[in-house]
């Protein structure tokens, strides 16, 4: 019998199926932030079941609000420290460690192939990335599997999408992701994993795997999937480089999980990049998204770069390199956020922080805040934001705001002209 | 297992997400009560007023597809239970919602877009809406008429329901 990435990993997964058609899984991981947790744990308590299944397997970060903007999102950050502490659970991410968690947990090699994933966070299908399965999942979800370390899924059927072409100057993954959006709408993949496939993805890092992977939820979708490969291997060997004895071994291993020729797809999408061009939204739908020539001259207020979808090190990467030796128009303000305390130490040592600063944007620590309209770059009505994050709801910045959703290159034009511009009209400057 | 059916809310549009259903600015709150004055804040539709009297007196809302898109956020459910909104009828949910609605032993029943056209056709008729979870049937009752539809919930999501929820169910499972 052939099989997807997906059923294999259901199938090696399968801890009982209560009923037909619902799956209860073992979990490899179960993630934590400040915003979904507590309650889970205070429930725990006042059940008198304050336990967790596995302190290894529980990984946790204190990411959406950081630092605290007020006593409320103090005592969050409090109940997470403080239950991670009693538990003895080793892996948490406080304050000066921390990162936005679909950054931060990858870069800690916690993400594996076969893996099963769960966080009440529904940007976890971003870990998809590694071929692992990775689902957003509500409080409840996440507190049984705290508690258990199962969780219950229909079992998914997977749309595959091959992804083919020559990738044109100034279109990146974000690109390819929000066409993929608009042409499977906001409920395409409702209950499917997206798989993705093809030379541009066989070609992209784990960083574009994962800008991918990000937004298979804005779909609709369960968990976005890429094969493991020779790349997964590369950024993961730090940390297997001793269960293997090289990297053809650890290849052979992740190769297992491939889905077979001849598995059962719900649905196959091709999609051409060769003539691509930067994509970017205008409503406040995920699936309402145009090409840059009918975008081009809106006015906007604020810039972010950074968050879950856009916040790591090649995207810094690549706004540096339009913005050296440029100033960010007067008109705007630029905030960029890097993802983690790893990568805005790579950003100062290769001296993108200081291309960002000299041009004329705010850095900040890595956070979520500014994405959900939370905390450091939050919208005032009526302003608008071009936005490398992943949701364009109303009032998903702020209430009465706007949002652009669109990639690192093109926020840094934007963020040059004041206007939603394009990076195919721009010199990028060697860093 | 909670109580199910009352007055209905109409929700006329697609792809309701959950930062329209609770802002993500409220999230800070740890308590379920404290949500309470937020529900639908920030759901702009036309006619639609998040502090109209009839937003209280709603035990069931009836609304299109693919309703609870976007976060996983499950202070959605949570705003309409303390709300006494324990179903939500659509004809089509994101999975995330939906999962988080049986966990919380409440309903989230999918029915045709033809049988949601016919609930719509109640609006302005003081609307009720009756459960016989038992039988899986629902029944429309307005100064226009009643009419009785078939329903059908995953047999697991009818077993959290019957539990009181997911981690019920699990506990004594697992």
């Amino acid at each position: 019998m052939t099989m997807t990435l997906a059923e294999k990993i259901f199938m090696s997964h399968l801890k009982d199926e209560p009923f037909p058609g619902t799956k209860v899984l073992n979990i490899d991981a179960v993630l934590c932030h400040e915003i979904t947790t507590p309650v889970a744990i205070n429930d725990l308590v006042a059940r008198g079941k304050d336990r967790v299944f596995d302190p290894e397997k529980i990984k946790v970060v204190i990411d959406h609000v950081s630092p605290a903007k007020d006593t409320k999102t103090a005592i969050q950050g409090k109940i997470m420290r403080d239950w991670a502490r009693r538990h003895n659970i080793r892996d948490f991410f406080d304050i000066g460690r921390n990162g936005v968690c679909h950054a931060i947990f990858p870069e800690k090699g916690y993400i594996r192939p076969g893996y099963t994933v769960i966080m009440g966070d529904s940007h976890t299908c971003t870990h998809g990335a590694f071929g692992a399965f990775a689902a957003g999942v509500g409080t409840t979800d996440l507190e049984v599997g705290i508690l258990k370390g199962v969780c219950s899924f229909r079992a998914p059927e997977t749309i595959r999408v091959n992804i083919n072409g020559k990738l044109p100057d100034g279109v990146y993954a974000k690109d390819i992701i929000l066409k993929v959006i608009k042409t499977l709408t906001v409920k395409g993949a409702t209950d499917c994993v997206i798989e993705f496939r093809g030379d541009v993805v066989k070609g992209m890092s784990m960083e574009s795997r994962m800008t991918l992977c990000n937004m298979a939820i804005e779909a609709g979708g369960t968990s976005g999937i890429c094969m493991p490969d020779e790349t997964t291997v590369g950024y993961l060997w730090p940390f297997i480089s001793s269960d293997y004895k090289d990297k053809s071994a650890a290849l052979a291993d992740f190769k297992k999980w491939w889905s077979d020729e001849g598995c059962k797809y719900v649905k196959v999408l091709d999609i051409d990049v060769s003539t691509m061009q930067p994509q970017v939204t205008y409503g406040y739908k995920p699936d309402e998204v145009k090409d840059i020539s009918e975008m081009e001259g809106t006015p906007v207020d604020q810039i972010y770069i950074g968050s879950c979808t856009n916040g790591r090190i090649e995207d810094l990467r690549v706004a540096a390199a339009y913005l050296k030796g440029r100033r960010i128009s007067p008109l705007v303000r630029g905030v960029v956020s890097p993802a983690t305390p790893r990568i805005f130490r790579q950003a100062d040592e290769e001296g993108l922080i200081k291309i960002f600063m000299d041009s004329g944007f705010c850095v900040t620590n890595p956070t979520c805040g500014a994405c959900l309209g939370m905390s450091n770059g939050v919208l005032a009505p009526g302003e608008v934001c071009a936005s490398t994050t992943n949701r364009n709801f109303t009032g998903r910045m702020g209430k009465g705001g706007m949002v652009h959703l669109l990639s690192p290159a093109v926020a840094a034009v934007t963020a040059i002209v004041g206007k939603i511009a394009d990076p195919r009209k721009f010199k990028k400057e060697t860093i | 297992m909670k109580t199910y059916g009352g007055k209905v809310l109409f929700l006329d549009r697609s792809d309701i997400n959950t930062d329209e259903i609770i802002p993500a600015k409220y999230l800070t709150e740890i308590s379920k009560e404290a949500l309470k004055p937020h529900m639908l804040e920030d759901f702009k539709f036309e006619g639609f007023n998040p502090q109209d009297q009839s937003l209280s007196e709603a035990k069931v809302i009836v609304t299109r597809s693919n309703f609870g898109c976007g976060s996983s956020r499950e202070h959605a459910p949570w705003v309409f239970e303390v709300n006494d909104i324990n179903v939500v009828i659509a004809s089509s949910f994101a999975r995330i919602f939906r999962q988080n609605m049986f966990n919380c032993g409440m309903l989230a029943i999918e029915l045709s877009e033809k049988a949601i056209d016919e609930l719509f056709a109640h609006r302005g008729a003081d609307a009720l809406i009756s459960i016989d979870f038992d039988n899986d049937k629902l029944t429309m009752t307005s100064s226009r008429s009643s009419k009785t539809f078939d329903y059908q919930i995953a047999e697991f999501d009818k077993a959290l329901v019957k539990a009181g929820g997911w981690v019920e169910f699990a506990d004594l499972k697992y």
